[in-house]
């Protein structure tokens, strides 16, 4: 099982935020949830020397400033970020969201479900298959 | 798996084929398996002109002829390739090969659990999640869908 590890968490929507913070808290298995409101600043607190790097990035991707393609982009060039897993959990379901974010290899991509419990299964779901991944030591 | 495409596996040993075959079927799973015993095979299998392109890759490293790092590396440069969602299944736990694989941008990690029930449940768990997530369409689905909403405007 994955203990003491962090998760970051880039969603500008602070309601999606809380609720999506709530859900992994309820799944149990996640020590420290880091929350960046836009890919700008996910990307500073990657980069920051200082920072603990988390083990998985959950990724919306309509935010302003730097939205989560853009994001997805900018990790994926980085020598070292490029080996996190990130996951989308967005509320696009078009195809082209779909398409551009598996062409920078994401490790998966969740619609966010309207309701509650539907979305703490998927939160489940995403720990158990993570749980069984051997991840890159820090 | 979300939908009913095929799931390659790239394996040499044909013991371990053998038992992804086995946990596949008693998981039930509606994927058809398709199996190739080195990375080149599974290069030219998937760069055929007729060939239904899976909707996930689960791959072994340690192969004669090209290994899964090499397969790993000619997949991502190819653009009609590279956005199959790639799982390593393998009997390796080394730093070295799991650092590579997700520089790599893998899409997992999974080292075989000797135990088959153990198996089984590992392979249930990546049928859960990879039917939860959503996968890309084939081109040719995402070009006739373009060309629907051009006619329609």
């Amino acid at each position: 099982m994955l203990k003491k590890k962090s998760l970051l968490l880039i969603e500008d929507d602070s309601i999606d935020a809380m609720t999506i913070k709530r859900a992994i808290e309820h799944a149990g298995e996640i020590a420290q949830i880091i929350h960046c409101v836009n890919g700008e600043e996910g990307l500073a607190y990657l980069r920051d020397a200082g920072s603990e790097m988390p083990f998985l990035i959950m990724l919306d991707l309509n935010m302003p400033r730097m939205n989560g393609l853009e994001f997805l982009e900018a990790v994926k060039n980085d020598h070292q970020l490029c080996r996190i897993p990130v996951v989308v959990l967005t509320t696009s379901t078009k195809s082209c969201d779909i398409d551009n974010t598996f062409s920078h290899s994401v490790a998966g991509y969740m619609v966010k479900p309207i309701d509650y419990d539907k979305l703490v299964e998927i939160i489940k779901t995403v720990n158990d298959y993570w749980a069984i991944n051997v991840l890159p030591v820090r | 798996m979300r939908n009913e495409k095929p799931v390659l596996l790239v394996e040499d040993d044909s013991i371990d084929a053998m038992t992804v075959r086995r946990a596949f079927k008693d998981l039930k799973l509606s994927n058809t398996l398709t199996h190739c015993i080195n990375g080149e095979e599974a290069v030219n299998y998937l760069r055929g002109s007729e060939v239904e392109i899976p909707c996930v890759i689960l791959l072994d490293l340690n192969m004669p002829r090209m290994n899964g790092i090499e397969f790993l590396k000619v997949i991502k440069q190819d653009d009609r390739l590279k956005r199959i969602p790639v799982i390593v299944l393998t009997t390796s736990n080394e730093e070295c090969d799991v650092v590579e694989s997700f520089r790599l941008c893998v899409a997992g990690y999974i080292v075989k659990p000797v135990d088959y029930k153990k198996f089984v449940e590992a392979i249930r768990t990546i049928d859960l999640y990879w039917t939860l997530s959503e996968l890309p369409e084939r081109e040719s689905e995402v070009k006739n869908a373009e060309e629907e909403v051009a006619l329609t405007n």
